[in-house]
């Protein structure tokens, strides 16, 4: 039961975080486009309880929940969408471009599919410096719509690489529908296609995800090329911005009958009204402390026409 | 010192990274087979076992695995046997790898070499020609250098190697037999410096890749006319050498751009309007010699008036220094049939001894 509550609790706080920025968000401090994951919280919790610190994740313009849940510091998260100086990314990339080389989170960025190749090379590296360590790539079902998934996964496959794909499948991109964007057949199959093993699942159950891609995990560490895991989720806001989508853009049942099957409140009645207000009570806290440090934070002071920002120094 | 050739000083210079650093590692389509990229990779995938790589047909896809793997400490060299393929990778290129330091607030730089060659001779036509120096050059968080000399070859990439960021390496396929002294063991040659190939007064011929060879030959004849031109040889696109570029112009106060590229918003634009913004008078107008605005054509025929060479730039040579228009003509005429009636010239091969590949 200890497991359930380390995975609910991340789940909450994902959840927690997100409705605090959608609340914040309005009042216009934090101003850059920014992708919530309120209804996708589970597959962040699930995915990221299964890694090792040694582990690396990246992810996409929807990055807060993989962020937070491979360990990133929630205050540089919170300044970065302030563009302060002491965002994880200095400012300069905003919620769009979460970075925690402590936590092994090496990078998200919106270009979609973008980060799945970065994401193969750091496994393509790491086979070929001997280190320990497997990476997970986070993308969205319309990634696989782009060319270089693909070949990345024949690459991953060839090399035998150490790379959990991990496919967040919410049924839109922006609000245009799966269907209208790929025939009917299962995403997971891509991925048989290329040789690799691949599962769909739940995304809105965390132990589920959780027990999931433990194994898958466990199965990638063990130096037998990658995998892919395909998680059943949906989005309950806007593709982008803090309000839900309205019955114009989604069907409003189809919210409904999500919701019903919520990561979050699912899961609470595994726990006493106490327990859970101890949580989120402690949760409150850190988000405060962290829109606090965020708000109290310096913009940075850097000279855009330094080159300086934009090439490392080289000493040959 | 000994003599090499382009192709081989590149391939010592990669030898020779490959040897000092073992994070380096060389991947592209083709570059373990018997034929090397033009010879450039010739031997290496015995001499360094396991980082001499080839690689599927997946540019995009490889060059993003060769930012993951420079942020991983890794130091790619990626081939591409046509420039033009490259574009495939754009997204990887321009968005990801240029980006990268930057956009995560300086905490990561991708260090990574992207070798690209530009095809011309017997006919690579439309999709296997283009020379895309302008279009890279306009990305901040990319190198680009295009090195005209064997010794800069080497020098320049072994540069490039060391750098922290990305840097695109541009090789244009008819230099590759080019034969010049290249010193023995490691050196280097900066990144951002151009070179003064000749010296002169009168006139400053700013040359890129294989134009600053039709720029020496159109130079020497000038120097038949009574003309001094100095010509530099740029090396380097981005960062761009200002200083000797505008040193040289201060002298001559004549400028002719003569690019490998496209016309129109090419490298000559910049650098003409470089100069313009300077403020320094100019004697003359500045002239851009660069390719026509059309897609390359396939043809010999058509290729001898696609492709401008010596002669172009020698004529433009005579009108900047305000010789009559008769006797442009005429000296132009006289000079043209001395190139076209040099035994074996011809308009699709740099010389008689380049029989390809192609």
């Amino acid at each position: 039961m200890k497991i359930d509550k380390t995975l609910f609790y991340q789940t909450l706080r994902i959840r927690m975080v997100e409705e605090a920025i959608a609340r914040e968000y309005p009042k216009q401090e934090m101003r850059c486009p920014t992708h919530l994951c309120i209804g996708q919280e589970a597959i962040a919790a699930g995915v990221c309880a299964a890694l090792a610190k040694e582990d690396v994740v990246f992810s996409t313009h929807r990055s807060h929940g993989h962020y937070l849940a491979k360990g990133g510091n929630l205050p540089a998260m919170i300044a970065e969408l302030y563009g302060k100086a002491t965002g994880c990314s200095g400012g300069i990339g905003g919620s769009m471009h979460l970075i925690d080389l402590k936590a092994n989170f090496l990078g998200a960025a919106p270009i979609v599919a973008s980060t799945i190749s970065v994401a193969v090379g750091v496994a393509f590296a790491r086979k070929m410096q001997n280190k320990p360590g497997i990476v997970v790539a986070f993308f969205g079902d319309a990634a696989v719509e782009e060319g270089t998934a693909h070949e990345v996964m024949n690459f991953a496959v060839l090399k035998r690489l150490p790379v959990l794909f991990v496919c967040e499948n919410n049924l839109y991109s922006t609000v245009t529908h799966l269907r209208d964007r790929q025939p009917r057949r299962p995403i997971a199959d891509f991925a048989r296609g290329h040789g690799m093993k691949a599962l769909t699942i739940d995304g809105q159950d965390v132990r589920q995800v959780f027990a999931r891609a433990k194994k898958f995990v466990d199965t990638v560490r063990s130096g037998t090329g990658p995998m892919f895991l395909e998680c059943l989720t949906y989005r309950y806001r806007e593709h982008c911005g803090p309000n839900e989508d309205g019955p114009a853009l989604r069907p409003a049942a189809e919210l409904m009958r999500w919701k019903r099957n919520d990561p979050v409140v699912g899961m609470t009645r595994f726990f006493k009204e106490k327990d859970l207000d101890a949580m989120r009570e402690k949760i409150g806290k850190e988000i405060r402390d962290a829109f606090t440090f965020a708000r109290q934070s310096p913009f940075p002071v850097v000279n855009m026409r330094d080159d300086h920002l934009v090439y490392k120094e080289s000493r040959p | 010192m000994r003599k090499l050739t382009y192709a081989q000083a590149i391939n010592e210079a990669q030898a020779i990274a490959l040897t000092r650093d073992s994070s380096v590692f060389l991947i592209g389509e083709g570059v373990p087979d018997a034929k090397g990229i033009f010879g450039t990779t010739v031997g290496l995938a015995d001499k360094f076992p396991g980082r001499v790589l080839d690689m599927p047909v997946a540019e995009n896809g490889m060059t993003g695995i060769c930012v993951g793997a420079a942020i991983s400490g890794m130091r790619p060299i990626i081939v591409h046997a046509r420039m033009d393929f490259t574009l495939m990778a754009f997204d990887a290129i321009a968005n990801t790898a240029a980006k990268w330091f930057f956009m995560f607030g300086q905490q990561q730089s991708v260090p990574i070499v992207i070798r690209m060659i530009v095809g011309r001779g017997w006919g690579p036509g439309p999709q296997h020609a283009q020379s895309l120096q302008a279009l890279y050059s306009h990305i901040p968080g990319l190198k680009v250098v295009m090195p005209t000399v064997p010794s800069d070859a080497k020098g320049l990439f072994l540069s490039a190697i060391a750098d922290n960021n990305p840097v695109i390496f541009i090789e244009h396929r008819w230099l590759h037999g080019l034969t010049g002294d290249v010193p023995n063991g490691y050196y280097t040659v900066p990144i951002g410096t151009a070179r003064i190939a000749q010296k002169g007064n009168d006139v400053t011929i700013v040359g890129a890749s294989h134009m600053t060879i039709e720029a020496i030959r159109a130079a020497k004849a000038l120097m038949g006319e009574g003309i001094h031109a100095e010509v530099v040889d740029l090396r380097s696109v981005r960062p761009l050498d200002r200083e000797t570029i505008l040193r040289s112009v201060k002298k001559t106060h004549r400028l002719i751009v003569a690019d490998t590229g496209w016309k129109s918003f090419g490298i000559g634009a910049e650098i003409v309007a470089m100069v313009a913004e300077s403020g320094i008078r100019l004697a003359a107008p500045p002239l851009r010699i660069a390719l026509p605005d059309l897609p390359t054509p396939t043809s010999s025929a058509l290729a001898a008036s696609y492709y401008p060479t010596s002669v172009d730039i020698f004529r433009s040579g005579l009108v900047l220094v305000g010789k009559k228009q008769s006797f442009v003509d005429r000296a132009t005429a006289r000079y043209s049939s001395a190139v076209t009636g040099t035994p074996g010239y011809a308009a699709d091969q740099p010389d008689p001894t380049f029989l390809g590949p192609f």
